[in-house]
């Protein structure tokens, strides 16, 4: 057993552990136990890694270096974590792949100079007396390449998603030329770098990937930001997997394999939802003009106040609520789950039904539910509540637009035909709780409000949900 | 303005064009309400209730709008002043004599029974509300004759078995004669030639019988079209064979501007048991029943009572009084736009435009035809929609991919070093892994999940661990930066996942 055994064994283990915390959430009842498993996996490579460290001979300087930066570290994360507030989870996520994408270009960066800095230094001499000298190459360009795009392009979805950036995709003429012709120019650097590493080349990979990954986030629009902050999940994967490679440690690399194919898994179940192609929205975002011509005469909305609202939940049997993000805009989730449980406790059976894309990032509609105290097991999916609208007697839709709208499965030429939609129309009264008759984020307006079993709720939502407890 | 409401001059109508409630309605919209003495006596609302609900008593001669059930007479018209707005059931396309009658005078016409059949006119659809109120009288009136009960039951005198009625025709007045026959306990079927039907007729507990043809389709009106001759032909045969079994039948068949098709023959009628009652809605225009008199009940010589009132809504004046009135109160809102009691006659809108029969003197009947059906009309170039029917893909061409892809991975892996081999065959299988574990994550953790991989990212603080080891400066500042980072990430994202799963509760 030498420390070498004993750091790699530890590495499997924490693995494994990781690979239970991901499985450990596939259900509410075992996903703290998850959490749990992943902080143990963690704990256990940590320590692996500093007794390796100290085993090295590490420096006194090391030692505090070491030291001083863990503990800021933990410090400013644990900080964070406990006072962000639950609707700004997407900001919190994108800041996080950021710092990823930068320790792997920062990792990156130190192989080059320990390795192809010193030709002569020992690290040098060692690969290449394995042959592995020209992978290291490689591995350099496109650990910092990857990660460089992550760190940038995280930056630019947490300003689009704070509000701090102009959330409107930036159209650059030729932008698909640019994002192709950065790949290429990339490849080539990389080409070069491996046969002849030279700094300036390195310079102008990492140059070319941050503007990259600015440019590709920032020519995505804001409503887009759910699947650009799950691939960037991805990306923040595969940049940890490039800095395995290239440090030769199969943990990072088994760790970014698993996030990467995460991110990638979330992207396409959002991309689905939306009923875009991936490509599409990588490749430079959605045109989101509103659709031209849009001159149908849907007929007359109807209006109903909180009291007979409150009137019509009084005598239901089941109710559903379809939230959208404009609930938590209007942060009337709070008074939505006061709604509910003096709804269940009058013996009326309420459920709520989320859409994938009904917040800012996968699940996050469900997460501001529960932070409201709703519990988790009425909060159901599209899929596992569509059947059920026919028997439910009112539904209510809070903040939420394009996904209710009817268009997407009755009119082949809408935008939005064919995503996937939660079928309210179905039951027997619609209630929408909306600001205006201004039409949602896709632009396209929505026939639902006209229908004879809607009413329209105006005003805000949360005073419109204090109303109706009040009228109760 | 002021609007005058009319007491119907024809001594059979029962029903008025206000009630109190109405009256109400329209005075919030910024309009006087005149009503001419006794109006509401039939419906049973009385002077005195219009006057507590805000309206006058007193002539309607020079008022600015005149509200009718009927068309004024022509005594009524004479009275009016020029200029005058009448909106009242005219039936326009039956009566070119009353058509023209009306051009001649200077004045604007509106009928309510000329309201398109388009959603967003059906808060003012007259027909459809009067047609209501007519389909749950006409079985009111089929139980008073029939001698039985409509329910079944069981009793200690012997066993009652429910009555069989057969709606003809699931429009507005077949679906509320079958939910009024279904309420009462009686066994409904209904017929119509639209198929699409079967779900309402199914909704309220009544069961469809189909005419299975080619031919039937939707009509561009939204009303039943005449069939063609096969269709008759089965269509006969199904009522020949339903005529012995049922006990009662209503029937609804109208054709717009055309006689009733005649449905039951003299034959069916003779083939019915003795008892059985017949009611024939579509008696104003001749009939769906051979043998049925207009306004009259008559009993065959097998015992069949056939009814042919033509006035089953006024039968319920009150009701019928209530919705006709809340039509015209839509018909003021849609007409009323700025709620200011000033009535604008907006031709642009479809729906008005429908509607007058007469404007200012100017014949402008007929309309132009209003589509109203559910086909699209094509809608604006929609140029970057992708139909996404995506087929499943077929077993071969799986097969296909994956083993192309296979190919080119062979080619990829067996070009690398072998140095890297071990690296990438721990990178395959756990993206495998990856895929297969996240593809169980419960949609409602997928923010949780993201937290999680993002904690667990910040693995990559080994990579800068190791760095520290070394004693450059440029390299031990850049591995101080890069755990600083990755630190970040670990403690915060397993504390904010921690956090988000303790709200989750079950209930």
């Amino acid at each position: 057993m030498t420390i070498e055994t004993i750091t790699w064994s530890a590495y499997i283990v924490a693995a494994l552990l990781f690979i239970l915390a991901l499985a450990g959430l596939s259900k509410h009842e075992t996903a703290k136990v998850g959490n749990l498993f992943g902080i143990a996996g963690m704990t256990v490579a940590l320590a692996a890694t500093v007794a390796l460290v100290v085993d090295l001979k590490i420096s006194t300087t090391g030692i505090v270096l070491l030291v001083a930066a863990m503990l800021i570290g933990a410090l400013i994360g644990l900080q964070r974590a406990r006072v962000v507030e639950m609707t700004q989870m997407p900001e919190l996520i994108a800041m996080l792949h950021s710092f990823v994408g930068l320790a792997a270009v920062l990792v990156g960066w130190n192989g080059y100079l320990l390795v192809e800095h010193e030709p002569n230094g020992a690290e040098a001499l060692h690969l290449d007396a394995l042959g592995t000298l020209g992978i290291h190459h490689a591995e350099v360009s496109i650990g910092i390449f990857i990660g460089a795009v992550t760190f940038t392009g995280s930056i630019v979805a947490y300003g689009k998603l704070a509000g701090k950036f102009n959330s409107a995709p930036l159209v650059l003429p030729g932008k698909n030329l640019i994002n192709l012709g950065s790949l290429v120019v990339f490849a080539a650097l990389t080409a070069w770098f491996v046969v002849d590493p030279q700094l300036w080349q390195l310079i102008a990979i990492t140059a070319l990937a941050l503007a990259l990954g600015w440019h590709l986030v920032a020519s995505i629009g804001g409503g887009d930001m759910p699947v650009v902050v799950s691939m960037l999940n991805s990306y923040s994967g595969w940049a940890a997997a490039a800095a395995g490679f290239l440090l030769e440690n199969d943990l990072l690399i088994i760790t970014g394999a698993l996030v990467g194919s995460s991110g990638a898994y979330l992207s396409y179940i959002m991309c689905r939802a939306m009923n875009r192609s991936f490509i599409s929205v990588i490749a430079g975002g959605f045109g989101i003009e509103a659709p031209s011509g849009d001159a149908v005469d849907y007929g007359e909305h109807h209006e109903i106040n909180a009291e007979g609202t409150a009137e019509l939940l009084g005598e239901a049997k089941s109710v559903i609520i379809t939230p959208g993000y404009g609930m938590a805009v209007a942060q009337a989730q709070y008074g939505v789950a006061e709604l509910t449980n003096r709804l269940r406790e009058r013996g009326v059976e309420v459920r709520f039904g989320i859409h994938p894309v009904a917040g800012r990032l996968p699940g996050h509609m469900n997460v501001l539910l529960a932070e409201a105290k709703v519990p988790y097991d009425i909060v159901l999916e599209l899929d596992e509540i569509n059947d059920d609208f026919p028997e439910t007697d009112v539904v209510l839709v809070i903040g939420a637009n394009d996904t209710v709208n009817p268009a997407a499965t009755d009119d082949p030429t809408s935008p939005i035909a064919g995503m996937p939609v939660l079928s309210v129309w179905e039951s027997k009264k619609v209630i929408v709780f909306k600001r205006s008759m201004a039409s949602g984020y896709a632009g396209v307006q929505n026939p639902l409000f006209f229908r004879d079993n809607t009413s329209m709720l105006f005003g805000d939502a949360k005073d419109r949900v204090n109303d109706i407890l009040a009228a109760l | 303005m002021q609007i005058g409401v009319l007491r119907e001059a024809s001594p059979s109508e029962t029903r008025v064009a206000a009630t109190p409630a109405t009256v109400t309605q329209l005075l919030k919209l910024g309009y006087e309400v005149v009503i001419e003495p006794g109006a509401g006596t039939k419906s049973g609302f009385t002077d005195a209730a219009y006057e507590a609900a805000g309206a006058s008593v007193g002539t309607v001669t020079e008022t600015d709008i005149v509200f009718g059930v009927n068309a004024p007479s022509g005594e009524q018209l004479d009275s009016l002043r020029a200029g005058v707005r009448v909106i009242s059931l005219l039936s326009p396309a039956l009566n070119p004599d009353l058509v023209d009658n009306l051009s001649r005078r200077p004045i604007t016409a509106l009928a309510m029974d000329a309201v398109p059949r388009i959603s967003r006119a059906q808060s003012l659809d007259v027909l459809s509300s009067m047609a209501n109120i007519a389909g749950y009288r006409a079985v009111v009136e089929a139980a008073h004759v029939f001698g039985r009960f409509f329910t079944g039951q069981v009793t200690a005198a012997g066993k009652v078995p429910p009555a069989k009625v057969l709606v003809v025709g699931a429009g507005v007045a077949g679906l509320a004669a079958i939910g009024a026959a279904g309420s009462l306990g009686a066994i409904v079927r209904a017929t119509d030639p639209r198929p699409e039907v079967a779900d309402q007729v199914g909704s309220l507990g009544g069961e469809y019988l189909s005419i299975t043809s080619p031919e039937v389709e939707v009509s561009a009106t939204g009303y039943a079209k005449e069939m063609g001759d096969d269709y008759k032909a089965r269509e006969a045969e199904l009522y020949a064979e339903q005529s012995k079994d049922v006990d009662i039948i209503i029937t609804t068949a109208l054709i717009p501007g055309k006689p009733a098709p005649r449905i039951i023959t003299a034959e069916m009628v003779a083939s019915m048991k003795a008892g059985s009652v017949i009611v024939d809605m579509a008696a104003a225009t001749g009939g769906n029943v051979e043998g049925t008199v207009k306004d009259e009940v008559v009993v065959t010589d097998n015992g069949v009572t056939i009814i042919g009132y033509t006035d089953l809504a006024g039968r319920l004046p009150a009701q019928a009084s209530q919705l006709y009135g809340t039509n015209l109160v839509n018909l003021m809102k849609l007409m009323t736009p700025a709620k200011d009691g000033e009535l604008v006659v907006d031709f642009d809108d479809v729906v008005i435009r429908s509607m007058t029969v007469v404007r200012d003197g100017e014949l402008t009947w007929p309309p132009p035809p209003v589509q109203v059906s559910a086909t699209p009309a094509a809608a604006a170039p929609a140029a970057e929609v992708v139909k996404v029917d995506k087929e499943p893909m077929s077993a071969g061409k799986r097969l296909g991919l994956v083993l192309g892809g296979a190919a080119a991975m062979f080619v990829l892996f067996a070009l690398a070093p072998a140095a890297l081999l071990p690296h990438l065959t721990v990178f395959a299988l756990a993206i495998v892994i990856g895929y297969y574990v996240i593809g169980n994550v419960h949609h409602a953790l997928h923010t949780p999940l993201m937290s999680v991989t993002n904690a667990i990212s910040g693995i990559i603080v080994v990579g800068a661990l190791l760095n520290l080891v070394h004693d450059q400066k440029l390299v031990l500042g850049i591995a101080f930066v890069a755990t600083l980072v990755a630190s970040i990430n670990v403690f915060g994202g397993f504390a904010v996942t921690q956090r988000m799963l303790a709200m989750f509760s079950r209930s």
